[in-house]
Order: structure tokens, then sequence, then C-alpha cells
């Protein structure tokens, strides 16, 4: 196989299995999951404004007092990568060409400066992370296969993808090829590991915040 | 697989819900929750960070509940939950954790840490692995009718006692009362003075209220061991008793579990909802502040603090009303950081103090109190649970503070002007 022929691969019926995969195990996660269900509490409840499963899914957004300090590279790091992830993913123009290419739908994107400089500083929060990750006795011990395994699944499409534009390395082919690749295996793995809190995460924080809204407690 | 172990296993089955499935495959390990952990602040150990408590349930809910876990154990590939493990983790789900709930509090992702530690106790407790010193309280609880073993006519006496003390009849078991007042033996052994302050304090206010001969005990140690069969049973004859004397609100003591027990767990133990409110001492008595039902003369003047007990404030959604209370009768109250909902634990809730093996440790994660004290250097510390007191008394003696604590409805009670007067 060839450059070109690796390349129409990935985006022919490599790209079609990936996103099938993606799609299929997501619905199945989320059924897995939420149909479990909960007994519906009986306790007469206290309403107090500003304690609900919605109030949480935004506040827990924003670090709780003191908790900065404590773990600074956590929720600095983590801003950071989650936000410069979703500048990348969503307004670098090819990106959004490609969605309208799938969907139809399209919106304006960022200069492709801006987004190289996203990148880098993405790339940068992500070693940091990683860094963090290694050093942090808590994170060290937490830590599992999985950890180091997503963290490598989710830099490398960013990696690829700005070698690519930068025509680092490999032919621009191979490189754009392996950036897609990447982001296919990202995709095929995002329902079964720790990823899939990119979707359970509002689950988990509506259900905190209805659990304790209940009591009155805004958390 | 023991009998025991079988036991336990089916009952983590049926208590992993949504929300568990939900919180375990959002966990990224990012560790947030240690540093909201007093056991981990004050050790550095990270086998206390908080979601680490949940390790074999977390392993069983992959194993039985997702299509990926499922495979791996067909084809063996996955560690199954062994009696050895729950045995070792008993120091993890009981002595290190006091059910404060900071973790669940802190969690960037949502996960409600506290809650799922919860009902992983009652799968320690079905497999054998909750501590003798719970298990112990909990079926003197059952059997005798209280944890420390007091029986009514202990209560009777104590009773006899304030009414010659104080001069105000205690009423018993009395039919349509609004009120019916729980106990804590804590209370009833270690602070008599309780029963005459809420004597007083209803007094003054006008009210009805009564003592019930068939249940006078709120603390639920059957909650804190993680057995609903034993919770069940002690919150139904609290309930009984209410609806025996037909009252409108049952009040819980300052107590904090006890008021858990009974608020929040209460109703979904005995699978109704109550016919009757269920209050803490703290609301009522903010309850009639408001309705300016509760005159104070004089105030204290030394240096003051309050340490909010967990399960009344940030467990229990009761913030607000403890201070407008220190700030009617504490001319120099203050407060301590991250006072109010963030409160640090005193080290001793969730049943952790009735844990002898856990005292070192305890006594570890007291230096977290220690230090909120050190900041501010109060004369005496004020508190709202009897259990925090021992605990926090405990603790004081222990890195020999010189701070007496007291009981925030005591305190109230004193400055109550003499009927008459
Ligand atoms: S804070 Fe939440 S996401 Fe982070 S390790 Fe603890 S439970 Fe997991
Ligand atoms: S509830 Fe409190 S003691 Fe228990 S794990 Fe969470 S922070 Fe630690």
């Amino acid at each position: 196989m060839n450059e070109m022929q690796f390349l129409t691969w990935v985006r022919g019926p490599g790209l079609d299995l990936a996103v099938s995969i993606f799609l299929l195990g997501v619905v199945w996660r989320l059924v897995e999951i939420y149909s479990l269900g909960r007994k519906k509490d009986l306790a007469a409840p206290r309403n107090v404004p500003g304690a609900s499963g919605w109030h949480t899914v935004f506040r827990r957004s924003i670090p709780p007092e003191g908790m900065v300090k404590r773990s600074p590279v956590s929720y600095i790091g983590g801003y950071v990568f989650h936000i410069g992830l979703a500048i990348i993913v969503f307004l670098f123009v090819p990106h959004i060409l490609f969605i309208q290419s799938v969907t139809g739908l399209s919106w304006p994107g960022l200069p492709s400066q801006f987004i190289d400089l996203v990148t880098v500083v993405t790339l940068a929060a992500m070693v940091v992370v990683l860094v963090d990750r290694i050093n942090k006795p808590v994170k060290r011990y937490l830590s599992t296969f999985q950890d180091w395994f997503t963290w490598a699944l989710t830099f490398l499409p960013i990696l690829t993808g700005w070698m690519a534009v930068q025509h680092l390395l490999l032919p621009y082919t191979t490189m754009l090829a392996l950036h897609i690749l990447s982001v296919e295996l990202l995709l095929v793995f995002l329902p079964f590991t720790k990823l899939f809190h990119a979707f359970t995460v509002f689950g988990s924080r509506w259900y905190n915040g209805k659990v304790n809204g209940h009591k009155g407690v805004p958390v | 697989m023991s009998a025991t172990l079988e036991k336990g296993v089916r009952v983590l089955k049926e208590v992993i819900d949504a929300p568990i499935a939900s919180y375990f495959s959002s966990c990224v390990h990012c560790g947030i929750c240690a540093e909201a952990c007093l056991f981990y602040t004050e050790t550095g150990d990270p086998k206390y960070t908080p979601i680490h408590k949940l390790e074999p349930m977390r392993r069983l809910y992959e194993q039985e509940y997702t299509l990926l876990g499922r495979l791996k154990k067909m084809v063996g590939l996955s560690k199954p939950v062994t009696d050895a493990e729950l045995g070792e983790w008993q120091e993890l789900v009981y002595n290190s954790c006091t059910l404060c709930g900071r973790c669940s509090a802190v969690c960037p992702v949502g996960n409600d840490i506290v809650y799922m530690v919860r009902k992983m106790r009652e799968g320690m407790s079905a497999s054998g692995n909750a501590p003798d010193g719970i298990k112990g309280a909990a079926n003197r609880t059952v059997t005798i009718g209280s944890p420390m073993g007091v029986k009514l006519p202990a209560v009777k006496a104590q009773m006899k006692h304030v009414e010659e003390d104080y001069g105000i009849p205690i009423p018993l078991d009395a039919e349509g009362a609004e009120y019916m007042v729980m106990l804590s033996s804590m209370e009833i052994i270690n602070f008599p003075e309780y029963l005459g302050a809420i004597a007083k304090i209803m007094q003054q206010a006008g009210k009805t209220w009564t003592l019930c001969s068939t249940a006078f005990e709120a603390t639920n140690a059957g909650m804190q061991i993680g057995n609903s069969d034993l919770a069940r049973v002690i919150v139904s004859r609290i309930v009984e008793g209410a609806e025996r004397l037909k009252v409108k609100c049952v009040i819980s003591p300052e107590c904090g579990h006890a008021y858990t027990a009974l608020r929040w767990e209460g109703a979904n133990l005995v699978g109704r909802p109550f016919t009757f409110e269920v209050k803490h001492i703290i609301e009522v008595l903010g309850e009639f502040q408001q309705q300016g039902l509760l005159k104070t003369e004089g105030m204290e003047t030394d240096r003051l603090t309050f340490h909010d007990p967990c399960q009344l404030a940030r467990r229990g959604g009761v913030i607000q009303q403890q201070r407008n209370l220190m700030n009617q009768v504490a001319a120099n109250f203050v407060e301590m950081p991250d006072a109010g909902f963030m409160n640090w634990c005193c080290g001793g809730g969730g049943g952790a103090s009735a844990i002898e093996e856990g005292e070192e440790l305890r006594l570890e994660a007291f230096k977290k109190k220690k230090s909120q004290l050190d900041a501010v250097k109060p004369d005496r510390l004020v508190t709202a649970c009897a259990n925090c007191r021992i605990v926090l008394e405990e603790g004081l003696e222990h890195y020999q503070m010189d701070i007496p604590v007291v009981g925030l409805t005591e305190m109230i009670a004193e400055h109550i002007p003499e009927k008459g007067a």
C-alpha cells in the first residue's frame, strides 16, 4: 500500500468503520450505564435556589475555592488542554470543511496561525499534565495502563495534525493519513475507556447535583 | 467463594445504580478528590484517595455491568473480588472515611464519591467486613435501644434530674404534641444539659413537645455500618413512635448522622414518605429565632468559633442558621478558614469514632482541625453534634490544646432568662 492508498483507506473504509464503532459504542455505553436507573428519593425535598442537577452541570466547571492552589497542574493544565482541544477540533478551517462535507453544517473558523499557536500550547499542556501524572504520588498511584494509553490516544492526533500542517518529518500525505488514523483510533477507544467521561461527565454532575439538591445543598 | 463473600457481592451488585455506573465511567484519575480528604491531606498516603476506597466495587461494576468487562471476565482476564481484598479495604471504607462528603464537592467530573462509599458499606457489611466497633453499636441499638446501651430507666432518671434542676416538667408520650424530641446516647450520658436546654427553649417558645418512651434514641449505627436492614429497624421505631403520638415534627438531636439517617435516609429505608416533618434542633432554633420566639439576654464575650458538623452543613444543607444563632449570643464570633459548606470533618464521623483500631489515624487526621483552630485561636469551640464534640475533645486533649467544646443549643439556652425572673 503506498501513501495515496493509505490515505484513501483512512478517509474511506477506515473512517466509516471507526465512526460506526464510535457511534454504536457511545449508544451502547450510554444505555448500559443509564438504564440501570435509580430509586426514587422518598425523603421530603428541601428546595433551595441553585441546588439542582443542571446547576451542578455548569457549576462544576469552575474550581471550588482553594482547590486550584492544591492541585494547580490538574486545573490549569486541564483547562488549557480541554479548551485548546475544542478550539483545534471545531475552529480549524480544514476541520470545519470536513464536518461540512459530512453533515452539511458549517461555521466560521479561526486563522491558521492562531490555531498553530493553540496547538503548540495544547501539546505543551498535555506534556505537563503527563509529567504531573508521573511525579505526583496520588496520580501515579491511581494510574493504570488506561491512563497512559488514553493520554497517547489524545496526544497523537494533535501531534500528527500539527506535524502535517508544518510539513515535519514525513511527507504531507503520509502525515495526514497518520493523523486521520490516529483520530480513528481515538474514536474507536473513546466509548470504552475513561475518555468516555466526555459524555458521562454531564450525567455524573447532574446526578450529584440532583441528589444533593434534593437536600437543598448546592454542590 | 465463601457464603459471606457471595452475599456481599450480591448486595454490591444490587446497590450499583445509574449514578454509580456514571461516576465510575467518568473518573479521569485526576486525584483532585484526594486533596479534599483529610485522611489524605494529613497523611500524604495516596491509598486514602477517596475514589480508590471504592476500587473493589469499581471492578465488580465493570465485570458485571459492562460489555467489555463481561467479555474480560469470560476469558478470565479480570481479577475477581475476594474476601481478603474486602478485608483489606475495611480500613479504607470505614476507618479512613467519615462520610464527610468533601470529595463529592470537588470532583471535577461531578462524582458523588461519598454516595458510593455509603453504598459500598452495604456490601462490606453483608460480607462480614464491617469493623467490630460499629457492628457492636448497631447491634446494641437494635437489641437494647441505644448504641451505648442506654435504656429507658436511664432516660427517666435523666428527666427527673432535669425537672428538679430547671423546675420545668419534661413530657413523656404526650399525644398530639407539636414536637417529638430525640436524644442521642452521647447526650444522655455525657451532655445531660441538652435536655434541660430543650425544656427551657420550648417553654419560652410556648411550644408543646414530648419525649417518646419507645423511641428516644436517634443515632443510627445501622446506617453507619451500611446495613440497611438494621438501619430500617432503628428508623422504624422512631416512625412508629412519631405516628403513635401524632406529632407534627421530629427533632433530631445535636448528632449529625442521626439527622442524615432520619431526615434523608429514613423515608427511603421504610419505603414511604413520612407523615411528619424531621428537623435538626438547629433548624428549629433558627425558625424560633426568625419568628421572634427565641429571646436571649447577655452575650458571651470570649472568642468563639463554630465547627460545622458535616452531616448538618455540607450533607444536610443547614449552614446559615447556626451562624445567626451564634451572632445572637456571641459578641466575638470568628470563623475558621473553610468554615460552612467546606468545613473539615472532626475525623470521627460516619461511625469512625466507634472504631478503636482507627484511633491513631483519627488523631493524625485531626491535624487538619488543629490547623483550622490555630488560624483563629479561639477561647472556646462551639458545635452542634455530640459525636463531633467527643472527637474534638479527644483531639484537643491529644494535641494539648486548651479549648473547651460546647454545644450550641446549650449555649443558647443559657442565655434564656429564667421564667418570671
Ligand atoms: S476527583 Fe473525581 S475524577 Fe478525579 S480521581 Fe477523584 S473521583 Fe476521579
Ligand atoms: S467522604 Fe470525606 S472522609 Fe470519606 S473519602 Fe470523601 S473526603 Fe474522605
